[in-house]
């Protein structure tokens, strides 16, 4: 049997090597509608929920028990489960119906209730949901720093250089869980070089999490993970009060944090009860609301693959951010982990959240390569950054990122790694070396790091874990060693957990290390001219990738001194009998002296010229003034030729074979990309061109196609006809002769 | 908000340990311990009444809770949060934490949460085994 080569080639396609299955609901693999989710209901007696989605209190597991009794706005409910979904989908896509009035009515509404009205959304319509109702106007983005060996001097440098970029929060894990004090340490330090405001934290068991803060190594938490069953919640080890009073924990010390969700964990741990992903997630985020967190992490998050194996996926993923903006609770979007093999498929994905903007598009943009990413993470990574930059100039979509030059990076990262060896050496740590420091200054990924003594570094992170040392240690060691700012950066996260306004919703510090959050920054989107736009400085900065050039020096390698060996001799006559003309641009040999494929004009015509002897006839020189069009110049260079037969070419190159009586724009053969003409192919150019001449069949020059040149080309090419078209007037043809002999 | 941040009127701030933030300072670096970077009660009860007049209701109830724990050590702090854990905790363990929150540490929003807690665990199974 024979196989398609086509099929054979799209078998071997990135995106055939995704897992994609149809939704079984027994088995909890459906993103949105399980026949098994519960229809929406509420009944309220004596000021107190009775019945939640079909459940009444006697049945309630705890998560309808923690719903009923924190999570509902028992004002509006009655109000808000008899609007129709369909009437609250309008609203949300409605730019005249104003944020607040939308989250009074999510305030009362149940899970089901929620996933209701998802049901009436597309994806466009969610993503104008989704501009209006996140929290903080200003859209932001979260970046993870981590690396396999766990490298101080790597995490440090790697922290600054993602401050440096942009990111208003950074990330780190472990890989063996003893690290995390010192991993936790490293990137703050690094982060407070590159950018003093930048938000750190360290994902690590919950209890170890809340030591780190109570110690100052951390100013914010984010994995207090909660999951839409009661069975799955139990194994990830909590209840909604436990979290709850987990979250006050945090808060009693100055600390902010955010709980994570997301569908498709709860099928994964196997215990989705038959419930469809986005209604077990509606569940998480009332969860969320109830405990009083100010925000959650959603998106699928280490799920991802989960939901996209099923139809829907994509969308669902896009309506869990939604629904968590509806219910006021900061988002941060997913995009972390490793979604698809297929570029396409990842990028696709993203401009969900890219396009309305998010209080954070990424909750882990892997600031390093993703080899190096302990999360499993790197959707995107280090490798992109240069893309992504150019995604947000494209579309004048504030990513949350800058484009930065390699000299201010470099520096800052040096600047972090020194900071780093510095507090070691104070706090008497295993030693970072100059060449250590070194290292990671230039390094991409940990395996430009020499190898540390990771026994000794754990021995150290658990004398720091155990003892009563806290941040203030590094900070005196930063200050002893003269790194002040950074000492003062660091100090200044404390001094804001006192004031605490960054416990606010969607709460982040600026350049100016001012805060900005959903009290002072609220989203105010109501439809075009309002709400966050890129524009002015931000806009500026985002504009400005190092690689952009100006446009006015692009085309210096096409200008030189005239030509000599061309001359004009007069008008231009018409011919007799076997010729053959060669019609060039009005800035031929003269405003510009090379073609786009940088050949010297004297070089090309020789080339032709050469062609054209070789097959006995001559050929003559007429410079055409009237018009820069590549057509325009070979019909007028075919009416003035003695044989009816004309080349016809612009001064980049692009060439024609004209017959005289041929339309205008119709030939005998053109050559339309200039920069896959060679000296060669011109010759062959004048050869067929004598042979049209002489009535003889003639087989045409095959010619390369590039269809990358155009794409590379395309601004170069604007400036060269820009150029040759400021040549025109109204002159009539002008011969031209061409100092040069023959070699056949 | 004319009152938030909080920050702009830095000389109004007391860190939990007393310390008025305006000497909370690099100058100052060799005085200063832990407490002095923790934010106090009565900045949460500010921030709480600041997310109270925004709308976010639950939120203002959360940092309520968290201006109660903060006269609650650290050590004492992390021992609360397991016995709240799934299978921790006894119902009597759980009555005596929301007792020790009410009486030792005036935490009766907290001691209110746990006593829920302990009533649903016990509903649930999810108090501790055997």
């Amino acid at each position: 049997m024979t196989q398609s080569r086509r099929f054979a080639i799209l078998a071997e396609r990135e995106i055939n090597k995704e897992t994609f299955v149809e939704p079984w609901p027994e088995a909890g693999l459906i993103v949105a509608d399980s026949p098994f989710d519960p229809a929406p209901s509420l009944r309220i007696e004596a000021g107190r929920v009775v019945e939640l989605d079909g459940r009444a209190r006697a049945d309630f597991d705890m998560l309808d028990c923690f719903i009923a009794d924190h999570s509902i706005d028992l004002e509006t409910a009655t109000e808000a489960m008899a609007l129709p979904a369909n009437q609250i989908a309008r609203m949300l896509v409605d730019i005249n119906v104003p944020r607040a009035q939308l989250r009074r009515i999510v305030g009362g509404c149940t899970p089901a209730k929620l996933v209701e009205i998802i049901r009436h959304m597309s994806v466009l319509e969610m993503m104008i949901g989704l501009a209006k109702m996140r929290v903080r106007r200003t859209p932001a983005n979260q970046a993870h720093v981590t690396n396999k060996r766990e490298h101080p001097a790597l995490l440090a440098a790697d922290a600054a250089e993602a401050a440096l970029r942009g990111f208003a929060e950074v990330e780190t894990t472990v890989g063996v869980a003893r690290f995390a004090p010192l991993n936790a340490l490293a990137i703050l330090v690094g982060t407070q070089t590159g950018r003093g405001g930048v938000l750190t934290q360290c994902s690590i068991e919950e209890s170890m999490g809340l030591r780190l803060a109570m110690k100052g190594l951390t100013s914010y938490a984010e994995t207090l993970s909660v999951y839409g069953t009661e069975l799955s919640f139990v194994d990830g080890d909590d209840t909604p009060w436990s979290k709850a009073f987990l979250a006050s924990a945090y808060a009693s010390r100055g600390v902010k944090v955010r709980f994570t969700s997301g569908t498709g964990s709860e099928a994964l741990m196997g215990h989705a009860e038959g419930c469809s992903m986005l209604y077990l997630e509606a569940r998480c985020l009332l969860v969320t609301r109830g405990a009083g967190s100010q925000g959650v992490q959603n998106g699928s998050i280490s799920c991802i693959a989960l939901p996209e194996s099923l139809p829907g996926g994509v969308r669902a993923v896009l309506a869990e951010n939604l629904l968590a903006a509806m219910l006021d609770l900061e988002v941060a979007a997913g995009n972390d982990a490793l979604a698809s093999h297929s570029a396409i498929r990842k990028t696709a994905k993203l401009m969900l959240q890219f396009i309305p903007g998010a209080d954070f598009i990424f909750s882990g943009y892997s600031a390093i390569p993703k080899r190096d990413n302990l999360f499993g993470g790197g959707n995107f990574d280090a490798e992109d950054f240069d893309d992504y930059n150019v995604l947000q100039r494209d579309m004048q979509i504030d990513g949350g990122v800058r484009p930065v030059a390699e000299a201010a990076t470099m520096d800052a990262r040096r600047l972090a790694a020194q900071a780093i060896q510095a507090i070691y050496a104070e706090l008497g740590f295993p030693p970072i070396t100059d060449a250590e420091i070194d290292a990671a200054t230039f390094a991409h990924g940990s395996e430009d790091m020499p190898v540390r003594d990771v026994v000794a570094d754990l021995a150290a992170a658990d004398q720091f874990l155990a003892g009563e040392q806290t941040i203030l240690a590094a900070v005196r060691a930063l200050k002893v060693r003269g790194f002040t700012q950074i000492a003062t950066n660091i100090l200044e996260m404390g001094r804001q957990r006192v004031a605490g306004d960054y416990l606010q919703p969607s709460a982040i510090f600026d350049h100016d290390f001012r805060v900005l959050s959903g009290i002072n920054d609220p989203n105010d989107y109501a439809g075009p001219g309002t709400g966050y736009r890129v524009s002015g400085a931000r806009w500026e900065e985002i504009q400005a990738l190092p690689q952009v050039r100006s446009p006015r020096d692009f085309i210096a390698d096409q200008l030189g001194a005239p030509v000599a060996s061309l001359a004009e001799i007069g008008l231009a006559r018409p011919g007799s009998a076997n010729e053959v003309v060669v019609a060039v641009g009005p800035a031929f040999g003269t405003a510009l002296t090379s073609t786009i494929g940088n050949l010297a004009h004297a070089d090309v015509l020789a080339a032709i010229l050469t062609g054209v002897a070789s097959e006995g006839l001559t050929a003559r020189v007429i410079k055409i003034y009237h018009s820069s069009d590549c057509a325009a110049i070979g019909y007028a260079g075919a009416q003035l030729s003695g044989s009816g037969i004309a080349i016809g070419m612009q001064s980049r190159g692009t060439t024609v074979i004209q017959k005289r009586g041929l339309p205008r724009l119709h030939n005998l053969e053109l050559f339309p990309q200039s920069p896959s003409l060679t000296l060669d192919i011109y010759r062959e150019i004048g050869r067929n061109a004598a042979r049209y001449a002489k009535g003889l069949a003639v087989q045409p020059v095959p010619v390369q196609v590039d269809n990358w040149a155009r794409l590379r080309l395309i601004v170069k090419t604007t400036l060269l006809h820009r150029r040759e078209t400021e040549q025109v007037r109204e002159q009539p043809p002008m011969e031209w002769r061409f100092d040069w002999e023959p070699d056949v | 908000m004319s009152t938030y941040p909080l920050i702009d009127h830095a000389d109004e701030l007391r860190a939990v340990s007393g310390r008025p933030l305006s000497e909370v300072t690099l100058d100052a670096l060799d005085e200063l311990s832990i407490a002095d970077v923790q934010i106090s009660a009565a900045t949460l009860h500010a921030q709480a009444e600041i997310a109270h007049a925004a709308g976010f209701r639950q939120l203002a109830t959360n940092l309520t809770r968290a201006a109660e724990l903060t006269a609650v050590p650290n050590a004492e702090l992390l021992r609360m949060y397991e016995l709240l854990r799934p299978q921790r905790a006894s119902q009597a363990e759980l009555l005596a934490l929301a007792d020790a929150l009410e009486q030792r540490y005036e935490a009766v929003e907290n001691a209110r949460m746990v006593r829920e807690a302990a009533a649903v665990y016990q509903a649930r199974g999810l108090l501790k085994r055997g």
